[in-house]
């Protein structure tokens, strides 16, 4: 068959149920507290249907839209990134023995396989990074894999851009290419499902769908032509790994030493950021501790913190770090980019700072 | 999967305090099967633990090819470090390791050595000293010169005495300052450089210490025509995972738990000598 179905918008619930049956605990995005966030879904009515998100630096509302569409909004601060990299979490923990040794025990435990619904390509985009930087290497993180490896993904081709949004300048959107199960484009009338896995296809499979027809496919094909053309932040020409770490003394850093407020919310919303604290936690009888991990970001001074010495002491390199990282270093560590152009650090920066309109004063001496 | 974050237990066979704030601990794992496969590398590190305290990275002094014991010596600064200097003979603690990459002793075959070290600097170096001492054949003429803040700091008289008494092996002395006993130099290490016979072709530098100590002494050498390459020196960042995943060690493009803690100049120079980097 072919591997595109059409799915009514009033037979939606049954993807959920779908999944459901199929053993999976679905999650999806849901207004809350005035903004878009993933949890558990049960009900297409808990989507947010019928909403739209403005964004601007330093500036997120969420509108009523005259459609009735459930993904017509962009990026919420958060994604799927806290789902597969716990924002905090017990690595493993020791025990005092009464003849004074120390037991350490795993803290592993199961995971239920989860299926997630509304992945945009930004995310998937990060997931990719994140399953280089969790998995691939010498030492692969058990708690990472365990996570990653019970997700079901199905991802939404988006059909509007934020006005943060910047994907195509990386190169990762807005159509979501690969790395997911299932993937919907989003119509009035209803979604075009397409399988990218054998167990995605058993889901299309399960349930009452129609043959797409042509001109449905030209309106999603517009659709994502339209939130390409959204947008209008670019970055200099890349590989940009050269271009900042020979800008590691332009007077530039100075004004960000001014404006940032060191507040780290650009590294809590990034969904490629992975720096963490390892903490101890010792029960009060200081028989147990648990060794917890927790996001750390780069813009705290305890994060390069040695024997009495901070070596990131002033905001401007701690920005530095943050900005040479993501957009230079990141291309020899990871093999690309560590943005992704989801505009999140835009939007959620209190002050507005704008990575692109950085970039561009950064790098410009160095252009041709 | 294997928890690459969990340590092991480890027993305080020895300890001994060198300074009023520096000591040296020996241990051994507890598990004889673990303490068997441990091998480690001059310039690698081990992540110490105590309960409810936490992890500090520590380099390793003993000898390598010591497949018994495992030593280190720490400067008491902050909470785990003062604590560790409290432990007896018996007491246990959580130990895992090693990590990272060591000295270029391989590379650095066929070639004088001039090891350079300040402060505690001389820690990651010891276990360096003692390896190429016993394969002096592999490699030429060997300068080592430690550096202190004061004279007081000097540690390890013996091993210096030792080293002293080796053919083709100088030792050079300084403290930036130094009691009326004191009877080696004062003043910086960079001070014995012209009286090194160096080919600077033929000629491997390793260094560990302050950084503001290592950039002058990069800096000498990169002069005298020392080859980048062969500049090497290890590096101290935050190291909270010691696998190459918390983040918090990143140099440049580098991870100094798992690309260092040794690197050579031309790794680094980016972003050498750049404050904040």
């Amino acid at each position: 068959m072919n591997r595109q179905r059409f799915l009514p918008r009033e037979r939606f619930q049954s993807l959920i149920d779908q999944l459901k049956a199929a053993g999976y605990d679905v999650v999806g995005p849901q207004v809350r507290d005035h903004a878009i966030v993933f949890d558990a879904l049960t009900k297409v009515e808990q989507l947010p249907i019928g909403i739209t998100d403005e964004q601007a630096p330093g500036r997120y509302r969420l509108e009523k839209s005259e459609s009735r569409r459930c993904f017509d909004w962009a990026t919420g601060a958060q994604a799927i990134k806290p789902m597969t990299f716990v924002a905090r979490e017990t690595l493993w923990q020791s025990e005092r023995l009464p003849g004074g040794g120390i037991s350490f025990h795993d803290t592993l435990t199961e995971t239920r396989p989860v299926a997630i619904i509304g992945v945009r390509a930004c995310d998937l985009a990060a997931l990719s990074i994140h399953d280089h930087h969790f998995m691939r290497g010498a030492h692969p993180d058990p708690q990472y894999s365990q996570r990653r490896q019970s997700l079901f993904l199905i991802a939404v081709h988006c059909m509007r851009s934020a006005a943060t949004c910047f994907c195509t300048a990386t190169g990762d959107g807005p159509q979501a290419r690969s790395g997911y199960d299932l993937v919907l484009s989003e119509l009035d009338t209803g979604f075009i499902l397409e399988a990218h896995t054998g167990r995605g296809l058993d889901i299309v499979l399960q349930m009452e769908t129609e043959a797409v027809t042509a001109e449905q496919t030209e309106q999603a094909d517009a659709g994502i032509l339209r939130a390409a053309r959204q947008q209008h932040r670019t970055l200099p020409a890349g590989p940009l790994q050269e271009k900042l770490v020979s800008a590691v003394e332009h007077p530039h850093w100075q004004t960000l030493n001014d404006r940032c407020l060191s507040c780290g919310n650009c590294t809590a919303v990034c969904p490629t950021c992975f720096c963490q604290t390892h903490v101890d936690e010792i029960s009060l009888d200081g028989q147990q501790a648990s060794h917890v991990r927790q996001w750390e970001s780069c813009f705290n001074p305890d994060h390069s913190h040695i024997h009495g010495i901070v070596i990131r002491s002033e905001r401007s390199h701690r920005y530095r770090q943050w900005l040479t990282h993501k957009f230079g270093t990141w291309e020899e560590q990871f093999g690309r980019s560590g943005c992704v152009g989801c505009g999140r650090c835009i939007t959620w920066c209190p002050v507005g700072i704008d990575v692109t309109g950085e970039l561009a004063v950064l790098c410009k001496r160095n252009e041709p | 999967m294997n928890n690459p974050f969990m340590p092991h237990e480890a027993e305080v066979i020895a300890r001994h305090e060198e300074t009023a704030d520096l000591f040296s601990i020996q241990l051994r794992l507890t598990d004889p099967v673990i303490q068997s496969q441990y091998r480690f590398a001059p310039g690698q590190f081990n992540m110490l633990y105590l309960p409810g305290m936490g992890e500090v990275p520590v380099s390793i002094v003993s000898d390598p090819d010591d497949i018994h014991i495992i030593d280190h010596t720490i400067r008491k600064v902050g909470s785990v470090t003062n604590n560790l200097g409290r432990l007896q003979v018996g007491d246990r603690l959580g130990l895992r390791g090693p990590y990272g990459r060591g000295w270029p002793v391989v590379e650095a075959e066929g070639t004088d050595l001039v090891i350079v070290t300040g402060g505690l600097g001389c820690a990651p170096s010891v276990s360096l000293i003692d390896y190429v001492l016993r394969c002096q054949a592999r490699y030429g003429h060997v300068h080592i010169i430690q550096g202190v803040k004061h004279s007081n700091d000097f540690i390890w008289h013996a091993r210096y005495d030792l080293w002293r008494q080796y053919p083709n092996v100088e030792v050079w002395l300084t403290a930036d300052a130094g009691d009326a006993l004191w009877p080696w130099h004062i003043g910086p290490v960079t001070q014995f450089f012209d009286q090194l016979d160096i080919d600077p072709q033929r000629t491997s530098v390793m260094m560990c210490g302050p950084e503001g100590m290592m950039k002058a002494v990069v800096q000498d050498m990169r002069q005298r025509a020392v080859p980048d390459k062969r500049i090497w020196f290890s590096m101290e960042r935050n190291v909270q995972c010691a696998v190459g995943s918390c983040g918090r060690c990143q140099l440049g493009a580098k991870f100094v738990c798992k690309d260092g803690p040794v690197f050579n100049y031309d790794e680094l120079a980016p972003y050498w000598g750049h404050k904040g980097a």
